[in-house]
């Protein structure tokens, strides 16, 4: 291990053609591979408690043992030839002006900064592992909101935090949880008390920066009886040529009355394998957004998952897929009605093209004794050209006889006939495609954010354009 | 200048049909030409082989634009050099607004228009009220769950913001109401004659329209060809007899 060394990386990304170069320091660049002494030195440098270097030991073995999932895209990971842990040199900073000139540069590229300014509650930005930058308004404070990142809540809310931490998603769930168990690092981690509602969406930005970098945080968000929080998630990596593995895992815990919308989206580049657990666990009258748009990564598996255990829960599930040059989008959505009266929809929209593959899975069970529990499951798939595809696997487990399951799917490819109408009132076929492929979006792009809704128009615009006259 | 559209025996088939057997008709701005016939004869046929619907085959012919051979050039551009076309019935584009489909083609065609934003909403609700059309159909899908004459309005709508040189009008008047068809004729006819000029092939099977409208030329096709041309009259003749006068009469 080649601690204290320092290394300048020069990054390339190309984004619409656009060339951004940055330059970052990596003074812990871990060697590859995965065994317990890496393990043991991550929870060392991070100046751990006992009981989580304990954890991150027993997580490891659990990850060994589990096989690799036997279903899904294909999956070509080698764990020895992945880097577990990054430490940027720089100490977390507060402030903006307080971060190197080089990573502001680069979230100024990002467009951090412009976000920033329009959702002004705070925000927590991660580069490679690390909250580098992390700003919590006076505000949110005072109301008694904690805004971290994960490792710093660890420090300062110990108690808390293990209160909370692999609870709602136990860190034997699946290989990949428990990966994420022994090497997790940063993430964020959001509390808002009884009654208190943070009106700005909360924001964090990650990003890898690394070759063959695992990135592997931990966010828990819980929200106390009667509170309101919002929080959006993007994500981003520049363009290698070799296979990047983002495993995060997500927990959210709404209590009575509590409201919790969580938004993710990623751009990641075509190299990363996107394979993360999100979970949910609602209480009586607690309600549920996911909100999920996925348009970068090789592959991407991700099945939000809301575990109604409170009478009157709802929980609401979005996901936007966009799947092209061969990618692979898993997305879906798991939702268990615990309890009497609750309700869930699911909706999942996706669009493939160039060789994409989009698939949705959802699973929604609802036990004896949930009376008069609601589900409603929508998936819209979209394909471009001939070579792309869209499996479509909804499942439904209903024991209870006064619970209703509505289920709807539609599967299409744009009509000849709709592109001559629109090519008739002098729009090119390009513009006919993604005119349409727009409207197939058209009633959730109200539910997602605005940065995203542009960044997807975009990417919709580019990737038509590359496509062609097939189709 | 004026634009001219000609058709020089003009053969298309589709699925290996063919449906159009010689075609040769010529519009120029400024005239007003009625197309008739029975069912099936290949009108709206027609309509899409001057428009460059590419799942018809010409087989034989050419069409031309002021001397240009068209035949083989993307809707798109001979939208953007001055053909239109008003769908009998128009596709459903579902999520796409109207009002967005009519902005994004209304730029390609007026690029240098002054009008703000907020400016261009009001023109087009305005032209939209003259047609007796319901002003929150624009923010609606594109035809989406409109009745037949909302999408009649609609078409007229758009061609009348766009104001095309040449305009092909398919059976624009059929499956509307009495009120409706005026308001549709009267916009037509204020779209049509304003200088420039319009020409228009506009395709029926009453005389009701070309009333108001007073066509120049009626033509009659059957069977994939035009076979009877002549003027007001012919309708009217049509109107009262049918078509097996003219086919008897060869
Ligand atoms: N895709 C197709 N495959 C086979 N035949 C077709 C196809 N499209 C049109 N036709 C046939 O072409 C012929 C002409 O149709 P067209 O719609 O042009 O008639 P029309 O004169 O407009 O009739 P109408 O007055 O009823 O609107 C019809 O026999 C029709 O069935
Ligand atoms: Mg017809």
């Amino acid at each position: 291990m080649d601690k204290g060394s320092k290394i300048d990386e020069i990054i390339e990304e190309r984004a619409n053609g656009d060339r951004i170069i940055t330059r970052a320091r990596y003074p812990h660049v871990f060697r590859e591979g995965l065994d317990r002494s890496v393990v043991e030195e991550i929870s060392e440098i991070k100046g751990e408690p006992e009981w989580m270097r304990r954890f991150r030991l027993k997580a490891l073995e659990i990850f060994n043992s589990k096989p690799m999932p036997n279903w899904g895209p294909p999956l070509d990971i080698d764990f020895n030839r992945i880097r577990y842990y990054v430490l940027p040199d720089e100490v977390k900073a507060r402030r903006w002006e307080d971060l190197p000139e080089e990573i502001r540069e680069t979230y100024e590229k990002l467009g951090i900064p412009e976000i920033e300014r329009k959702y002004l509650s705070g925000s927590v930005a991660q580069l490679d592992s690390e909250g580098v930058y992390a700003n919590i308004k006076r505000q949110l404070e005072e109301k008694g909101v904690i805004f971290l990142d994960s490792d710093s809540a660890l420090k300062k809310y110990p108690d808390l935090f293990k209160e909370y931490f692999f609870r709602i998603v136990p860190v034997m769930d699946s290989k990949f949880s428990a990966l994420n168990g022994a090497v997790w690092s940063g993430g964020s981690f959001i509390y808002v008390p009884e009654n208190v509602r943070v009106d700005l969406p909360l924001m964090t930005y990650f990003r890898m920066n690394m070759m063959q970098e695992g990135q592997f945080e931990h966010t828990i968000i819980i929200a106390e009886k009667g509170s309101y929080v919002s929080y959006i998630e993007g994500c981003t990596a520049p363009i290698y040529n070799v296979t990047s593995l983002h495993s995060a895992v997500v927990e959210v815990y709404v209590k009575e009355n509590a409201h919790v919308k969580f938004t993710t989206v990623q751009n990641w580049s075509r190299d990363i394998l996107n394979l993360s657990t999100e979970r949910a666990r609602v209480e009586r009258m607690g309600r549920m957004e996911w909100v999920s748009g996925s348009l970068g990564s090789r592959v991407t598996m991700l099945y939000p998952s809301s575990y109604l255990v409170g009478e009157g829960a709802t929980a609401s599930h979005l996901s936007i897929s966009l799947a092209s040059d061969h990618t692979w989008k898993d997305n879906g959505s798991k939702v268990i009605h615990f309890a009497p009266n609750t309700s869930s929809k699911i909706i999942s929209k996706s669009i493939s093209l160039k060789g994409g593959t989009t698939v949705f899975r959802g699973l929604v069970r609802i036990p004896k004794g949930s009376f008069n529990s609601v589900s409603h499951v929508q998936c819209d798939a979209l394909i471009l050209d001939e070579s792309s595809r869209n499996f479509t696997f909804p499942h439904n487990e209903v024991y209870e006889e006064s619970a209703t399951v509505t289920h709807e799917a539609s599967a299409g490819r744009i009509g000849e006939e709709q592109l001559f109408y629109i090519m008739s009132r002098g729009l090119t076929e390009d513009e006919a495609r993604s005119m349409i492929v727009l409207g197939f979006l058209d009633d959730v792009m109200k539910e997602i954010p605005l940065e995203f809704s542009l960044e997807l128009n975009r990417l919709i615009k580019l990737k038509i354009s590359e496509l062609g006259g097939t189709g | 200048m004026s634009l001219r559209l000609e058709l020089v025996d003009v053969h298309a088939e589709i699925e290996g049909k063919e449906i159009l057997k010689g075609v040769s008709l010529t519009v120029e701005q400024g005239r007003f030409h009625a197309l008739m016939g029975p069912n099936g004869s290949g009108k709206t046929t027609l309509s899409r082989v001057i428009m460059g619907d590419r799942r018809y085959k010409i087989t034989k012919g050419s069409i031309l634009l002021d001397g240009e051979d068209i035949t083989n050039l993307p809707a798109h551009e001979r939208a953007r050099k001055g053909l239109f076309l008003t769908f009998q019935n128009p596709v459903e584009l579902p999520g796409v607004k109207l009002f967005t489909l009519i902005r994004s083609s209304y730029l390609v065609h007026h690029p240098d228009d002054k009008r703000s934003f907020q400016e261009f909403i009001t023109y087009v609700q305005s032209k939209a009220r003259l047609l007796g059309m319901d002003t929150s159909l624009l923010s609606r899908g594109v035809n989406e769950g409109f009745s037949g004459g909302e999408r009649k309005k609609s078409e007229i709508l758009q061609m009348s913001l766009i104001k095309p040189r040449i305009a092909i009008i398919d059976e624009i008047d059929s499956g509307l109401d009495v009120d409706a068809l005026e308001a549709v004729a009267k916009s037509l006819k204020d779209t049509i004659y304003t200088e420039p000029k319009m020409g228009v092939l506009l395709i029926t099977h009453y005389q009701r329209i070309l009333k108001y409208l007073a066509p120049d030329t009626v033509h009659v096709m059957m069977d994939g060809r035009i076979i009877k041309s002549g003027d007001y009259s012919l309708a009217l003749k049509i109107e009262e007899r049918g078509y097996e006068w003219i086919r008897e009469a060869r």
